[in-house]
C-alpha cells in the first residue's frame, strides 16, 4: 500500500504523526510491560515487577492524550474517509491498548504470590506464549502505523498458536492441581497469567481488525482465527 | 465507472448521457453520463474549474446564453430530450428552476419578486390567487413568517440568508419539478447556511434537487448521493455515506481529505 500524498494543509499530517506517534508510545509500553512481567515472575521478582505496576500508569495517561488529540482532529480538520476511518480507529485503539497493559499490570502483581513454591512445568511454557502476545501487539502497531491490512491479517492468523498454548497450559495445570493439591495456589495464578496473556492476543486481533478497515474501508470478512479457547472455562 | 449510484430505488428524473460541454474548443466537459434520482438530493463537488458547474447548467440549457458553448449527447427530463428543437426553453426553465450562488432578487417588492413567475406562466388566476401562491411559495421556502407583515418592502433590503430564501421561493412559485443550486450558501453566514440546508432537507422530495457545492460537509450534510468531477470527468458517483468513508476512486480520495496535488 503506497503512502498517501501528503495534505495541502500541512499541519493536517503533523496532528495525525503525532497522533501515531502517541500510541506507537502506547502500544512499545504495553508490549514492554508484558516482557518484563514475564520476566519477573520467571526470576521471582517481586521490584520488577512492582516497576511494571507503577508504569502502567504511563500507559493510562497516553491513553487520555489521544482522546485529546482525535477530539482535536475532528474538532479542527473534518477528517474524511480514510483520515476519518484511522482517527476512530485511533480512539478505539488507545482504549484497547490501555486494556492490554492491564493485563501485563494484572500478571505482575502476581508475582509476590508466587515468590515461594517451586518450578511447576507451565512456568516455562509462559514465557513463549507472552513472547508470541508481544509480538502480535509490536507487529498490529506497526500495521496501524503504515496502514498495512496485509500485516493486520498477519496478526490475526498468529492469535491461533497463542490460544494453542493457553489450551495446552490449562490441561497442564488442571493435571497438577488433580495430582497434587499443594501445587493449586501456585496454579491458580499461573492459569489467571496464562488466560490474561490469551486476552492480550484477543485484544491485539481485535486491533487488527480496526487497522484492516481504517486501512481498506472493508471489514476483515472470515477472520483467519485460531482454534476455539472457550474449551476450558474463562 | 457507474452511471447509477449503486442502491438507486427510486424514480429517475433526468438522465444524461455521454453529455460533452465545450466553450468554443475547450471542452469543459467531457463525455458524463448520470442519472439524477427524483427522490433524493444529488450533490456536485469537485475543484474548481472541474465542469461541474457547467454541467449543472446544461440540465436546463442555461448554457444556450453563452456564446460559444455548445452541448454534445443527450439529457433527459421524464424521457423527453430537453435539447431538442420542440422544446420550449422558457417552459424549461421553469421546470426546472434555478437558484445561483448570489442572491440576485428582483428589484421590486418582496410580493413581486415571487409574483412574477407565476403571473408570466399565467399560474394564478386574480389577485387572490396570486396571494395565495407568494404565500405558499414563501412558507415553504422557510421566510413566511420573517415577511408576512412586510411584503411590500423592497427584497434587496432583506439580508444574504432571506434573500437567498426569496430566490428559492421564487423558483419554488412556477411549481417547478427539479431544482439546481450552484453553491447557494457560499456566501452565507453559518446560522443563514444551516437554514438553507434545513430548507434544502424539507423540500427533498417534493422537487428533484441537484446541488454544486464547494463546502464537503454541506455535501455530507444535505445529500443522499454525490458526484465527484475532475477535469470534465465524473470520477465517482454514489451513495454520499460511501463516498465520504469509503470511496472508491483514488482521486475522490485525495480530493474530500484535502491531499489534493
Amino acid at each position: 500500500m503506497p503512502a498517501p500524498a501528503a495534505h495541502t494543509v500541512k499541519a493536517f499530517d503533523e496532528d495525525v504523526r503525532q497522533l501515531r506517534a502517541i500510541i506507537a508510545e502506547m502500544g512499545g509500553l504495553a508490549e514492554q510491560g508484558l516482557a518484563e512481567a514475564l520476566r519477573a515472575l520467571r526470576h521471582r521478582d517481586a521490584e520488577a515487577a512492582m516497576r511494571v505496576v507503577e508504569n502502567d500508569n504511563r500507559i493510562d495517561l497516553l491513553e487520555l492524550e489521544v482522546e485529546n488529540a482525535v477530539v482535536q482532529l475532528i474538532a479542527l480538520r473534518a477528517p474524511l474517509a480514510d483520515d476519518l476511518r484511522e482517527a476512530v480507529a485511533a480512539l478505539k485503539i488507545a482504549s484497547v491498548v490501555e486494556r492490554i497493559g492491564d493485563y501485563a499490570k494484572n500478571i505482575a502483581k502476581r508475582v509476590p504470590a508466587l515468590e515461594r513454591g517451586g518450578d511447576i512445568e507451565p512456568l516455562s511454557l509462559l514465557p513463549e506464549m507472552g513472547r508470541i502476545a508481544g509480538e502480535m501487539v509490536h507487529l498490529v502497531l506497526d500495521a496501524f502505523a503504515a496502514r498495512d491490512p496485509d500485516k493486520a491479517v498477519e496478526v490475526c492468523q498468529r492469535d491461533k498458536a497463542v490460544d494453542d498454548f493457553y489450551n495446552s497450559i490449562f490441561r497442564t495445570l488442571l493435571t497438577h492441581m488433580m495430582e497434587n493439591p499443594h501445587t493449586i495456589t501456585q496454579a491458580a495464578h499461573l492459569l489467571f497469567v496464562a488466560k490474561n496473556i490469551e486476552r492480550i492476543g484477543d485484544h491485539a486481533t481485535n486491533v487488527a481488525e480496526m487497522v484492516y478497515y481504517a486501512a481498506t474501508g472493508e471489514r476483515m470478512s472470515e477472520r483467519p482465527r485460531g482454534g476455539d479457547a472457550g474449551s476450558p472455562p474463562r | 465507472m457507474t452511471t447509477q449510484a449503486a442502491d438507486a430505488a427510486s424514480s429517475t428524473k433526468i438522465v444524461a448521457r455521454d453529455v460533452s460541454v465545450f466553450y468554443g474548443a475547450k471542452k469543459a466537459i467531457d463525455a458524463v453520463s448520470i442519472d439524477i434520482d427524483q427522490d433524493h438530493v444529488t450533490a456536485f463537488i469537485g475543484p474548481s474549474g472541474c465542469g461541474k458547474s457547467t454541467f449543472l447548467r446544461s440540465f436546463n440549457r442555461m448554457n444556450d446564453t453563452i456564446p460559444n458553448a455548445r452541448v454534445e449527447g443527450s439529457i433527459t427530463l421524464d424521457g423527453k430530450d430537453i435539447y431538442s428543437s420542440d422544446m420550449d426553453v422558457v417552459q424549461l426553465r421553469a421546470r426546472v428552476g434555478m437558484v445561483f450562488q448570489k442572491p440576485n432578487p428582483f428589484p421590486k417588492s418582496i410580493f413581486e419578486n415571487v409574483a412574477y413567475g407565476p403571473r408570466i406562466h399565467g399560474l394564478a388566476s386574480g389577485r387572490a390567487e396570486l396571494e395565495e401562491v407568494v404565500e405558499k411559495s414563501l412558507r415553504r421556502a422557510g421566510l413566511w413568517e420573517e415577511v408576512k407583515d412586510r411584503l411590500n418592502e423592497s427584497g434587496t433590503a432583506l439580508s444574504g440568508g432571506q434573500q437567498q430564501r426569496l430566490c428559492i421561493a421564487r423558483a419554488i412559485a412556477v411549481d417547478p419539478e427539479v431544482i439546481l443550486m450552484d453553491e447557494p450558501a457560499s456566501a452565507l453566514d453559518p446560522i443563514a447556511t444551516a437554514r438553507i440546508e434545513e430548507l434544502i432537507h424539507e423540500l427533498r422530495g417534493r422537487y428533484a434537487i441537484v446541488i454544486v457545492t464547494h463546502n464537503m460537509q454541506q455535501a455530507a450534510r444535505v445529500s443522499q448521493r454525490t458526484a465527484f468531477f475532475h477535469l470534465g470527468h465524473l470520477v465517482e458517483y454514489g451513495d454520499t455515506r460511501a463516498i465520504f468513508t469509503n470511496p472508491k476512486q483514488e482521486r475522490t480520495k485525495d480530493y474530500i481529505t484535502g491531499r489534493y496535488g
